[in-house]
């Protein structure tokens, strides 16, 4: 069944049209597989009724001929962070235990609505908070590159989880969440091709809360064309997310699978080229830049001079929004509760025992700079940074139509390893931070392979709502890169 | 001059504290948090009716799940912007929705949705209505739109604090005032003003019994002749115009003392506790937070536009000062009644109703005069008066068309206080009416002279006063239906004969 499983979405949905096999078909290939790979732990909740009842509706809907698209009956994993009715949502964390929300959030509820079969909810860094899936409360996640020298490897984060059940084909794509990187850094670890698009372009809503202005949702799959394909319903306009843009998605798998890039241009952000990058990973970016011109699109350097204040930056944003986002996790009206005998008491114990150390330290580092006496020095003075850094891009996308960079700057490391410093941790967002904070689509796609024969991801950065670009550029780039996106360890 | 106005040499003076080695002027700012009258919250869905089933009206988002978001309620925003130009204030274009952070189980998310560097509403001002006509200006600081929070139950049961969410997340207007109040009359009238305004623009129901109107009170106290401010307190959640003044009273009362032994005034927060009539510190822990604002990233800057505050501007019902001159300039009255009667909008509404046709001074005496006082006996609003604006209208008729003297016309008017009727059938079950018949009031005074020869020889004697006499007879002899006036004039006439 190991062909089911490898398809893409774009095969899958044609074989399905050609009644080659069924949706159930499917879905029985792919469970049995994640049961078979529970080591991986990539998955945190299989919803194995769910999906065999959606799977049975997609292919009655197909004999009725009521087929609703290019998602119906394809089998898709989502990150436990995206709220699933009536299925258990932890976030990855122990203080939401036995919280099943009765509502369904808007990206998952339009996959649902389109078709497509939730196979589980995949594992992810607790609150999306972290870059190797180690600080779930649901245990790490091991990359299914793995292991090297013997030891296990981390799949990146917080979209671990879904990065590695893609990779292994544990689902055909999955839905992860991108907040300085977490779509991103774990698609270039795991060897698939993940997307975070324009902040504003899918909806927020039922998404639990990382850090607001930063947490966008996304497509992680094993194509470019199969990102564009789930992007198309994961998108679009939500009134009941503020933030969310009345702006046409248009029609993004033609732009993916186009492949004519002729007359675009390119910019190559010198900045990015910092002192100590790994030869393997300029030597990879060398090689897109190649492609790129091969292709006929003009290549040229662009300055982004504030890029060295993003990280620093994004390290006081995100935890001032996160340490207000969590602040509803109380034990009052769902999740965990920690009896004791006064108020204060109870929020101590149960934030104490319900948060993991980096969630904690987090919170601590958000309420901080937001306090009284540190405000201006530190929030204030980020949001400022993060305005210039947003002007950076807006300049250099007056000259050129999209930007080409290295993902992450090393390939995956052993679980266990770049504990001890949670800024060590902190430099692998080094690349993706800076989109983030300017709120621009990127998509990484795996372009090559480590001299240890694990995969290394490049990144295309586009325009504000220009996804179509990115993914006209990215689909280009996949064609000539010739990673096969085959994991050593397939088991099929 | 009405009898209130009495005192009005008494309300020109300043209100002073007579310490023991000085005098001393109270200053005091208010922090009023209306609750904008909306069917839904500032920022869900969720119905907002008072008096609900405990946590009936809660939505996700007010109860702050995991994901859920805030969306916006134009009509809250309408309803400030109204608001905001009902006090002659500034309406800013761009203003931003702040999380203000702090931990109470009544507070769903952990923080409040508030504004705060920058309101929607900025500098203003209201008068105030003083004794005799006499008004002031109050300034206003600002005015801006959050949220309010859940309520806490203690008393419910032994171990535990139940929550009622009904309240989280509806919209209010928190009102600041500049510290232009120098007295507990001048707050209690900036109270009654504001609650005016709101009631007439339709935007907030003014109860402060229901907690929709709540007041929290900044005082500080200084030497007259002084123009430096000294610390000041904040009283918090005072919620009725009684015991704002009374806490005022208080407050101030004790700050001179504590100044007076030679001690200082800690800027803190008290509680007013009226059955005991004094303010006690709350303890540090009770408010002392670092509330950590920062601009609420799920929502984007509140934009407006300048046509959207000029269609509101263009709908605006009409004011409480705008009616009060109305009153002055078409009516007639003076700046004391016309301030009275347009206090309230229903007493106001009432007011045009009766007046409309008649005489509007003859029927703003009836209003102020004889409605209020029964009113006030009765302990009604004037929404449950026991007379009707017609009724008491088509008494007022029958009295200036002369079918019943003034003096009937107050009798008949008790009997429908106690719920007696309508004017006509009262008069017509007491047989009341006025005799105006000149044949019948002339023989009538022909009787009454021709019977009291004595009288008519004091009379002409130069006794003026033996008149109201005569005039006493024949309201005796004709029950009382005599028309005064033409009895007068009649006996006048024929005494001199």
């Amino acid at each position: 069944m190991s062909t089911l499983r490898s398809l893409s979405i774009a095969a899958a949905r044609d074989g399905l049209a050609r009644r080659d096999f069924s949706a159930v078909e499917l879905v029985e290939a792919h469970l049995e597989a994640i049961e078979a790979a529970g080591d991986l732990n990539a998955y945190i909740t299989v919803t194995a009724d769910v999906a065999r009842a959606r799977a049975a509706a997609a292919d009655d809907r197909r004999r009725q001929k009521e087929t609703r698209g290019d998602l119906d009956g394809i089998p898709i994993a989502i990150k436990d962070l995206f709220c699933t009715e009536g299925v258990r949502t932890t976030a990855g964390s122990h203080i939401l235990d036995g919280f099943v929300p009765p509502y369904e959030s808007t990206v998952s509820a339009k996959l649902r609505d389109a078709g497509a079969v939730m196979l589980g909810k995949t594992n992810l860094d607790e609150f999306a908070m972290g870059s190797s899936n180690v600080t779930s409360h649901f245990g790490a996640v091991k990359n299914p590159w793995g292991p090297r020298d013997g030891k296990d490897l981390v799949p990146g984060g917080s979209s671990g989880g879904s990065a590695a059940a893609v990779a292994a084909r544990l689902c055909l794509a999955a839905t992860g969440t991108d907040t300085g990187g977490s779509i991103r850094q774990p698609a270039s670890f795991c060897g698939i091709v993940g997307m975070k698009p324009t902040y504003g372009r899918c909806s927020r809503w039922g998404i639990v809360a990382f850090a607001s202005s930063l947490d966008q949702a996304g497509p992680m799959t094993r194509s470019v064309q199969d990102a564009a394909i789930m992007l198309q319903e994961m998108a679009g306009y939500d009134d009941r997310d503020s933030t969310s843009a009345p702006i046409e998605v248009g029609a993004l798998e033609q732009a993916a699978v186009a492949g004519d890039i002729r007359g675009l241009k390119v910019g190559i952000p010198v900045e990015y080229r910092f002192d100590g990058m790994s030869g393997e990973i300029a030597a990879l970016w060398q090689k897109g830049i190649e492609i790129l011109r091969a292709r006929g699109a003009e290549v040229v350097d662009v300055s982004l001079p504030h890029t060295r204040y993003a990280l620093a930056t994004y390290y006081i944003i995100a935890p001032a929004e996160a340490s207000s986002n969590l602040a509803r996790y109380d034990g009052v009206r769902f999740g965990l509760r920690v009896k004791a005998d006064s108020l204060d008491e109870m929020y101590e114990m149960t934030r104490g025992e319900g948060f993991g150390a980096e969630v904690r330290r987090r919170i601590l580092i958000g309420a901080y700079v937001l306090s009284a006496g540190y405000y201006d020095a530190y929030y204030l003075k980020a949001q400022k940074v993060r305005s210039l850094i947003a002007g950076d891009f807006t300049l250099a996308f007056d000259t050129v139509d999209a930007l080409l960079a290295p993902t992450a700057p090393s390939d995956a490391f052993a679980i266990g390893e770049k504990m001890d410093d949670p800024i060590t941790m902190y430099l692998n967002d080094v690349f993706t931070v800076p989109t983030s904070l300017a709120g621009l689509p990127a998509i990484s796609l795996p372009a090559g392979l480590s001299g240890r024969g694990l995969p290394l991801g490049l990144q295309i950065i586009g325009r504000p709502f220009d996804e179509a670009t990115v993914l006209r550029i990215a689909g280009a780039l996949e064609a000539d890169a010739g990673f096969e996106p085959l994991p050593v360890r397939d088991d099929g | 001059m009405r009898a209130s106005c009495i005192k009005e040499n008494i309300a020109k003076m300043p209100y002073v504290i007579h310490g023991e080695n000085r005098d001393w002027e109270v200053i005091v700012g208010l922090e009023v948090h209306a609750q904008v009258k909306s069917k839904a919250k500032l920022f869900s869905g969720a119905a907002t009716d008072f008096g609900a089933e405990p946590n009936s009206q809660v939505s996700l988002v007010d109860a702050a799940f995991p994901g859920m978001l805030p969306v916006l309620n134009g009509f809250c925003i309408e309803q400030a912007v109204r608001t905001g130009i009902g006090l002659n204030a500034a309406i800013n274009l761009v203003s931003v929705f702040e999380r203000k952070n702090y931990f109470y189980a009544d507070l769903p998310a952990g923080y409040q949705i508030s504004q705060y560097q920058r309101p929607l509403v900025g500098e203003g001002w209201v008068n105030i209505d003083l004794a005799c006509g006499s008004s002031k200006r109050i300034g206003i600081e600002r005015l801006h739109v959050e949220q309010d929070a859940g309520k806490s139950l203690h008393d419910q049961h032994p171990t535990y604090t139940l929550i009622d969410l009904n309240r989280a997340g509806v919209a209010l207007m928190e009102i600041v005032s500049r510290p232009d109040v120098r007295s507990p009359e001048e707050a209690g009238a900036y109270l009654r003003k504001l609650r005016a305004i709101v009631r007439y623009l339709d935007t907030c129901d003014g109860n402060m019994e229901q907690g929709s109107m709540r007041c929290d009170v900044n005082v500080s106290v200084r030497p007259v002749g002084d123009n430096e401010l000294r610390t000041r307190t904040e009283i918090k959640n005072v919620n009725s115009v009684r015991f704002v003044m009374q806490a005022i009273e208080r407050e101030a009362e004790r700050q001179v003392e504590v100044y007076e032994t030679g001690g200082a005034v800690r800027q803190e927060t008290r509680l007013y506790d009226p059955t005991k009539g004094e303010t006690r510190a709350m303890r540090a822990k009770e408010f002392a937070h670092d509330y950590r604002y920062f601009p609420d990233p799920d929502l984007l800057p509140l934009t407006l536009t300048a046509e959207y505050v000029a269609g509101i501007r263009a709908t605006m019902a009409e004011l409480p000062d705008q009616r009060k001159q109305r009153y002055i300039d078409d009516y007639g009255l003076s700046a004391y009644d016309a301030a009275v009667l347009t206090a309230e909008k229903e007493a106001a509404e009432y007011y045009e109703r009766l007046a409309d046709g008649r005489d509007p001074k003859l029927a703003a005496n009836w209003v102020i005069t004889n409605l209020f006082a029964v009113l006030n006996k009765q302990g009604r609003s004037i929404a449950n008066s026991p007379i009707s604006a017609d009724d008491l209208g088509a008494l007022l008729d029958l009295m200036t068309t002369n079918k019943i003297s003034g003096r009937q016309a107050k009798e008949v008017f008790e009997a429908m206080a106690e719920g007696g009727g309508k004017p006509e059938a009262i008069v017509a079950e007491r047989g009341l009416s006025q005799i105006t018949d000149a044949g019948a009031l002339e023989a009538a005074v022909d009787a009454a002279i021709a019977g009291n020869p004595k009288q008519v020889a004091q009379f002409r004697g130069g006794n003026d006063k033996i008149l109201g006499w005569f005039v006493g007879q024949i309201m005796k002899a004709t029950k009382g239906q005599a028309n005064p006036g033409q009895v007068n004039a009649l006996l006048r006439k024929k005494l001199k004969d």
